[in-house]
């Protein structure tokens, strides 16, 4: 019974990660057709921000959150505005390699003015105690993760539904050009998607910093991939895809490691995508692909 | 209202439009007729911003060179575009909102629900995903989302393009209606008999010129412009 709550939980808060970023990844990708793979240098951004306000300024674990978040808010406002509003119009193939690109310099810029090693940021390891719930030993920081994931989810979904920007939004991810035809600014919705997976980034960051305790440049790129197969999965530009995606992952993840005999330890991730391959022959354009891609009537 | 002069439209390299003028007086309804590839839908794209054009489009007067397509929405053109282009993936309550997305007055709720009860069969279906309706269902869904902004100037492109005749005369009809509302209209059509009918003004572009113009009444039922819109003559 422990065992198996153990691992239920370690599946949940596995895919509520991934899920974060993959619905940064897919938010974008669904507005500007981008598969933007510098989204694990915005959460390495968030790590380093933590790590210099950490040491510079204040230890206290809640501003050092709002520092992450708004670093990496910032951050990918900032990348929006000078390396991916240039290349908005052009080829879908210029966004990806621009996105590489951004990806490089960034990580090189980490090294350059950060260190090769880990630097250590262990503020927020107070995150991650062992809880006991009446049988049960569980991880505070896969409830927190798991919890915090559910709830970004759920108000990203009341903010598309409900405000006109969050319409606009699901507009643009069908037809750009006709919502700019209605009168909303391209820039002001391309730019609040980028805010918003930087936040997505953001809390990402916090519960990586949770578990890690230090900073390294090439942080984000792990995850980043991860939540990359996740949409591919989910079904890329579709949210709940990601979201689905996202959590698919995180249960085989554990799942295989259940279920292998530890002999066969190591070919666990093989083993991970070997699913992820048989789930994508049955659904060649992911579980929940959107209906554009299969043909609307006009 | 809406003088163009000179207009050349490009796509890509190529001009598809050379040099026309066009003048589409306040509450009027002009007609532009064409066969395919004629020009009419590039000469929209240019007045809307989506196509790259020389010449000059003034909107009362005032000149929309160097204004993006954002802009030239906020000055009062709106467009009920080719393929109707709604937005499927929303409801068609949501669709209308889109329409008003730039209104800041107090009316929008009060004014979508008298778009829903002037089409009754979309207010039935105002929680539904818009890209479930039919094709006619969808035609007034468009224009009534470029109606709410309650812009200076309509532009119609091939609204019954793809439609059954009896929709076809219910597009129209509505139409009319807003001619006698005192919208200003500008029709891009292929339908030439039906446009005349509702139109003020007709202009007929050919190869990306125009090849005829005058009052609406010049062209009796469009049977004779069978010439100009096929590009074959006797």
């Amino acid at each position: 019974m422990d065992y198996a709550a153990q691992q239920l939980l370690n599946a949940l808060s596995f895919g509520a990660e991934y899920a974060l970023i993959a619905v940064g990844l897919a938010i974008v990708f669904s507005i500007m057709g981008l598969v933007n793979f510098a989204h694990g240098e915005v959460i390495a951004f968030g790590g380093y921000s933590m790590a210099v306000v950490g040491t510079v300024v204040t230890g206290n674990p809640l501003v050092l959150m709002a520092a992450v978040l708004i670093a990496c808010v910032s951050v990918s406002l900032l990348l929006e505005r000078v390396a991916f509003r240039t290349v908005r119009k052009a080829d879908i193939t210029t966004g990806l390699l621009t996105a590489f690109g951004v990806s490089i310099i960034l990580q090189n810029l980490y090294l350059l003015l950060g260190s090769p090693r880990p630097i250590s940021a262990t503020q927020f390891i107070f995150l991650d105690r062992t809880l006991l719930i009446g049988p049960v030993h569980v991880s505070s920081l896969q409830i927190y993760e798991t919890v915090t994931t559910i709830a970004a989810i759920l108000f990203l979904t009341l903010f598309l539904k409900r405000s006109y920007l969050g319409i606009a939004m699901r507009a643009a991810s069908r037809d750009f050009q006709m919502v700019r035809l209605c009168g909303i600014r391209a820039n002001r919705v391309v730019a609040t998607a980028f805010a918003i997976s930087g936040l997505l980034a953001g809390l990402a960051c916090i519960f990586i910093m949770a578990r890690r305790g230090s900073v390294t440049p090439h942080m984000g790129f792990d995850p980043v991939l991860t939540a990359f197969i996740a949409c591919v999965l989910g079904g890329f530009g579709s949210l709940p895809g990601a979201v689905l995606g996202g959590f698919i992952l995180g249960f085989l993840e554990v799942g295989v490691l259940v279920l292998l005999p530890q002999t066969a330890g190591g070919l666990a991730q093989a083993a991970v995508f070997l699913v992820v391959a048989l789930l994508l022959f049955w659904r060649p354009d992911g579980i929940l692909t959107p209906a554009t891609e299969k043909g609307d009537k006009l | 209202m809406l003088e163009i002069s000179g207009l050349k439209v490009f796509h890509g390299p190529i001009e598809a439009v050379h040099g026309i003028d066009i003048s589409v007086p306040e509450g009027s309804c002009v007609a532009l007729l064409g066969p395919n590839g004629a020009g009419k839908t590039s000469t929209l794209s240019a007045i809307t911003g989506t196509a790259r054009a020389t010449g000059t489009i003034r909107l009362e007067g005032r000149d929309l060179a160097g204004l993006d397509i954002e802009d030239r929405f906020r000055a009062g053109i709106s467009i009920a575009p080719e393929g109707r282009r709604i937005f499927a993936n929303l409801t068609v309550f949501e669709n209308l909102r889109m329409g008003a997305a730039t209104r800041t007055d107090g009316g929008i709720e009060r004014d979508i629900e008298e778009w829903l009860s002037r089409f009754p069969i979309l207010g039935e279906r105002r929680s539904q995903s818009a890209g479930t309706l039919s094709g006619g269902e969808q035609q007034m869904l468009t224009i009534a989302r470029a109606l709410l902004s309650k812009p200076r100037i309509l532009l119609l492109d091939e609204p019954s393009l793809g439609l059954a005749p009896k929709i076809i005369g219910q597009v129209f009809a509505l139409i009319e209606d807003l001619r006698h509302e005192g919208m200003t209209i500008l029709l891009v059509e292929q339908n030439a008999g039906a446009a005349i009918e509702v139109a003020d003004y007709v202009y007929v572009l050919a190869n990306g010129l125009v090849t005829r113009h005058g009052p609406s009444g010049e062209f009796g039922d469009g049977s004779g412009l069978m010439g100009e819109l096929t590009g074959v003559h006797d």
